[in-house]
């Protein structure tokens, strides 16, 4: 058994890892549909853009790795930190759920990066912002990808749309966490590494909102529930993606394809 | 640069050479030279530095790439050889060569068009219809999409309803 990495987690590390942990771990959500799309087109479409994801994982966290300075690589980031040490949204970690609830959550990941991705191409950072300049361009093919699918779910018959509206209940509940101001966004903005997270809230609000009144769903209305990925105050979910993510790095330490 | 003058007879100017037959190995209809990721050969006196920008940021082509490029200018003679990756500026299908373009087509994947034209146009999301894409084997516009994603990150499954042959389509980026 590998022991865990241990990270100076300064702001700006943990800039660069909820990029770089969003991209991670719901790059492993969507793997998760390889030989289970609905149809085959689907399966194919899913896992292509967990590749993407998990990319740009790579290079955010090779990229957060270099900043950190000890030298930890992307295996070692991606494979041999401690839970609290990943710092996702909680939206990103929850079980992957129907096709709905896929496309649905596809929707707000993909508007999310999109915008930031536009942000961050003006980053401080050369390598933060060569990162995004391609990053991007993928982006934008999976938010099209999401907003297909959603208006064809959500006005379509009435199991989709029951399964669309089931799906947006559980997941509006997570998209306060996202827009959340803190000490680390306002370190990157005053240095110039990255927006705030919050700074692109209105053109998220706007392009999601569009999407869902087109397909006909209506958020829930919001209650006092506040979820911590961010923070690195995970739900269960996440120790048993990580389970499945770390067991052969844990197990056969240094292992290669 | 592709198009950067260089004299055929120097040393880069054959290693390019020698790149131009260097096949892509997902699409190997083109060589790494006509997709436009070859950005630059630099003679470094002992050896050769070659720098590349991949395409997406997941291709799993990318480390085949690098080694292949290795083979091809090693066995030519140029050893020792260096891979630089380079990340920015991004790669765009607008680095694809003509003759590139002429090669895909052939090979029965249908080119992707420019990509000024969308770059800095926000995505449309509601209402929009998907660009009519040329059938490579009969020409006939009457085709239909089938996925947005192919049998790999950078192409699109299409179908066409004249000659009734599925595509697949280099999606601009």
């Amino acid at each position: 058994m590998t022991a865990s990495i241990q990270l100076h987690q300064t702001p700006q590390l943990q800039y660069l890892l909820r990029l770089g942990d969003t991209c991670l771990i719901l790059g492993q959500r969507l793997g998760e549909w390889c030989g289970h799309g609905p149809i085959l087109e689907e399966d194919i479409a899913l896992t292509n853009m967990a590749l993407d994801l998990i990319g740009q994982a790579r290079a955010l966290l090779t990229r957060a790795g270099q900043t950190e300075g000890r030298a930890f690589d992307e295996d070692q980031l991606a494979f041999l930190r401690d839970e609290r040490d990943y710092r996702n949204p909680t939206l990103v970690e929850l079980p992957r759920g129907d096709f709905a609830f896929t496309v649905l959550r596809n929707l707000m990941v993909a508007t999310l990066l999109k915008l930031l991705w536009q942000k961050l191409a003006d980053s401080s950072d050369a390598e933060l912002a060569a990162i995004a300049g391609k990053a991007v361009k993928e982006a934008r093919y999976h938010q099209q990808h999401a907003a297909d699918w959603v208006l064809r779910l959500g006005d379509g018959t009435d199991e989709s749309t029951r399964r669309c509206r089931t799906a947006l209940a559980t997941l509006w509940r997570y998209v306060p966490e996202l827009f959340e101001a803190d000490a680390v966004d306002e370190a990157a903005a005053a240095t110039g590494l990255g927006p705030r997270w919050a700074d692109v809230q209105a053109d998220w609000n706007a392009e999601v909102g569009a999407v869902l009144a087109e397909a006909g769903l209506t958020p829930p209305a919001l209650g006092s529930y506040r979820s911590t990925g961010k923070r690195g105050v995970h739900t269960e979910h996440m120790g048993y993606i990580l389970a499945e993510m770390q067991h052969l790095q844990r197990s056969y330490p240094g292992g290669v394809w | 640069m592709n198009d950067a003058p260089v004299a055929a007879d120097s040393r880069t100017g054959q290693a390019w050479a020698v790149l131009a037959t260097v096949l892509d190995p997902e699409v190997p209809a083109l060589s790494l030279c006509d997709l436009g990721i070859v950005r630059d050969v630099v003679d470094t006196g002992a050896g050769l530095t070659v720098v590349l920008t991949p395409t997406y940021s997941g291709c799993p082509a990318t480390e085949v790439i690098s080694q292949s490029v290795v083979d091809a200018l090693t066995d030519a003679g140029f050893g020792p050889v260096a891979i630089e990756m380079r990340r920015a500026p991004a790669w765009t299908t607008d680095w694809i060569s003509d003759d590139g373009r002429r090669k895909l087509r052939e090979y029965g994947i249908a080119p992707p068009g420019p990509v000024d034209a969308s770059a800095g146009v926000p995505v449309r999301l509601v209402g929009r219809r998907a660009d009519a894409i040329a059938c490579p084997r009969c020409d006939s516009l009457m085709t239909e999409r089938l996925s947005a994603f192919g049998s790999t990150a950078c192409k699109s499954l299409y179908r066409c309803i004249s000659c009734r042959e599925p595509f697949e389509h280099f999606k601009p980026i």
